[in-house]
């Protein structure tokens, strides 16, 4: 077992920024947000990763997570969550290698679609002009996203996802420091 | 700063009687305004259930506070955590936040704490204020519009106390505003937040009581029962008889109360840059509407949304385009109207003797 390296440097402050962070890229979905505060985020999540699942998970919620041993045990002792196998018992899942599928995660009801899963999925790099075009709440006009390191059915994951609505998943994606966010409105047009 | 203004600090003299007209069922306003002989005797009234606005009777308050318009960050009280709130009870109400924002007009329930101040005094406000708040921001709260008043400058103080952070009385420097039936005349921006102050978020509340069967109704967007009533409201009345918290189609979906902002401040809400946030703390829940997003009062083709104005300009500053507050001035039937944001009419007034 390796040693345990620190959480946020300053749990409430740096909480609150990183929070901030995931708030603004969730109302402006595309736009990429740098997180800071984590000194050295366990292997393999990154720094953006690795801070998003301190700033919102807890007792409360059970995290699903394939990036092993390591950060298992960084995310218990830090966030102090309870680890599920099951991706579907899971209200937040930090994916490292292949994603879930989308359909199998908690979608909430009808009557409670906030009881959904936030998919977290470090991907390879994120690039803010380029790329898909992402319309919807909190988009203006339209805002482009490049993604490399998700499935290539991924926009056609998410385009069942959204005719869900209100019932569906929100996916947070990560490439280090940086985050953006798609929730369950926003609309992908591959270029 | 015109005489109405600072008579309302509490000005030994030439101060005038204020009243408010008022909408609510129960305006338990009390004027302490008027300690001083002839000092100015305010006395506005309440949209909401709980009306607890309160003129400053205090000699010093509103003069302090309107010679520092912002104020730079202080130091936290000892003892409380960053933003009073836990940190437990952040992140829980952070990922209520982000839910909400995520499903546009959708309350999501949280577990409201017991705050330092009554239900109906912007519990639910000062709690998304607290979960949000960092010490980078800048914060401005507005009561009916106004930045001097009792409920304003105390939660002002109380974030002033728990999270030191800056406070600024300007819509244009603050970064995260919380307001109670209000949305600023100015224009809001991209990196504000407006935190609404809610004490009913349920919009059928009045027609449908049972939490159970409004829940089935937002789930099936199920929304005629609203219509029925703007329909009956045009059948007896001739128009829609709704002043304020007039009811919005958020994103085309969602109904969802407003907060009793007056139906003049709807428009305001369509495709706003700034991301708005609601927190209703007695009925606990939380929700949201995204930047740009649509926001449509409702309305018929042959009896479209009219925002209403009283057809005036305000007496301090001649706006016309601005939201007015009806102000008795004697007990002879003397009446003026005045701006109800008090930062956008004090900027009007001093640009104007700046010109002169």
């Amino acid at each position: 077992m390796t040693e345990l390296t620190p959480g946020f440097a300053d749990p409430v402050l740096g909480a609150q920024s990183c929070f901030r962070a995931i708030l603004e890229a969730m109302s402006r979905p595309g736009r990429l947000q740098r997180v800071a505060g984590i000194e050295q985020p366990p292997a393999p999540l990154g720094l953006a990763a690795a801070a998003a699942l301190l700033t919102l998970a807890d007792a409360d919620t059970p995290v699903w997570t394939d990036a092993g041993a390591a950060a298992e045990a960084w995310l218990r002792f830090h966030a102090g969550c309870p680890l599920v196998a099951e991706p579907r018992e899971a209200s937040f899942l930090l994916a490292t290698g292949r994603i879930p599928s989308l359909a199998t995660l908690a979608q909430g009801s009808e009557e409670e679609p906030h009881r959904s899963a936030t998919l977290i999925v470090e991907v390879k790099t994120l690039a803010e002009t380029v790329g898909w075009k992402l319309t919807g709440p909190g988009i203006e006009t339209e805002h482009r996203l490049q993604v490399a390191g998700l499935p290539a059915d991924f926009p056609r994951q998410w385009a069942a996802n959204r005719a869900g609505f209100p019932r569906g998943v929100d996916v947070v994606l990560t490439a280090g420091p940086w985050l953006a966010a798609l929730p369950r409105t926003t609309r992908i047009e591959e270029a | 700063m015109s005489t109405m203004r600072s008579a309302e600090g509490g000005a030994p003299l030439g101060g005038e009687h204020r009243s408010r007209e008022s909408h609510g069922p129960t305006a338990t306003r009390s004027a302490e305004g008027g300690a001083a002989p002839g000092g100015e005797h305010r006395s506005r009234e309440s949209h909401g259930p709980t009306a607890m606005r309160s003129a400053e009777g205090g000699a010093a308050l509103g003069g302090e506070q309107r010679s520092r318009a912002s104020d730079g960050p202080t130091t936290i009280e000892a003892g409380y955590n960053f933003g009073y709130l836990d940190e437990n009870t952040k992140r829980m109400i952070r990922r209520a936040l982000l839910k909400a924002v995520a499903i546009p007009g959708h309350q999501v329930p949280f577990g409201s704490r017991e705050m330092p101040l009554p239900y109906g005094w912007g519990t639910g406000g000062i709690q998304v204020t607290a979960s949000v708040i960092g010490p980078q921001d800048r914060l401005k709260v507005i009561d009916q519009g106004a930045d001097d008043t009792t409920n304003a400058v105390s939660i002002r103080r109380f974030f002033a106390k728990v999270a030191g952070v800056a406070t600024t009385e300007h819509t244009a420097e603050a970064t995260i505003i919380q307001t109670r039936h209000r949305i600023p005349e100015v224009k809001l921006r991209e990196g504000q937040i407006l935190v609404y102050q809610v004490p009913m978020p349920e919009p059928l509340f009045r027609l449908e009581p049972r939490v159970s069967e409004t829940k089935r109704m937002h789930a099936l967007a199920d929304y005629g029962l609203m219509h029925v009533k703007l329909y009956e409201d045009i059948a007896r009345h001739g128009h829609i008889a709704i002043s304020y918290n007039y009811p919005v189609m958020v994103g085309g979906r969602y109904l969802m109360s407003p907060s009793p902002i007056p139906a003049f401040d709807n428009p305001k809400m369509h495709r706003m840059p700034a991301l708005q946030l609601f927190g209703a703390g007695r009925e606990k829940r939380i929700y949201a509407v995204p930047p740009y997003t649509s926001v449509h009062s409702l309305d018929f083709e042959d009896h479209p949304f009219q925002p209403i104005r009283a057809n005036a300009a305000c007496a301090l500053c001649g706006a016309r385009d601005s939201y007015l507050d009806e102000v008795v001035t004697d007990d002879q039937g003397g009446r003026m109207f005045v701006c109800s944001d008090t930062d956008y009419c004090n900027t009007r007034q001093g640009s104007r003797e700046a010109a002169e």
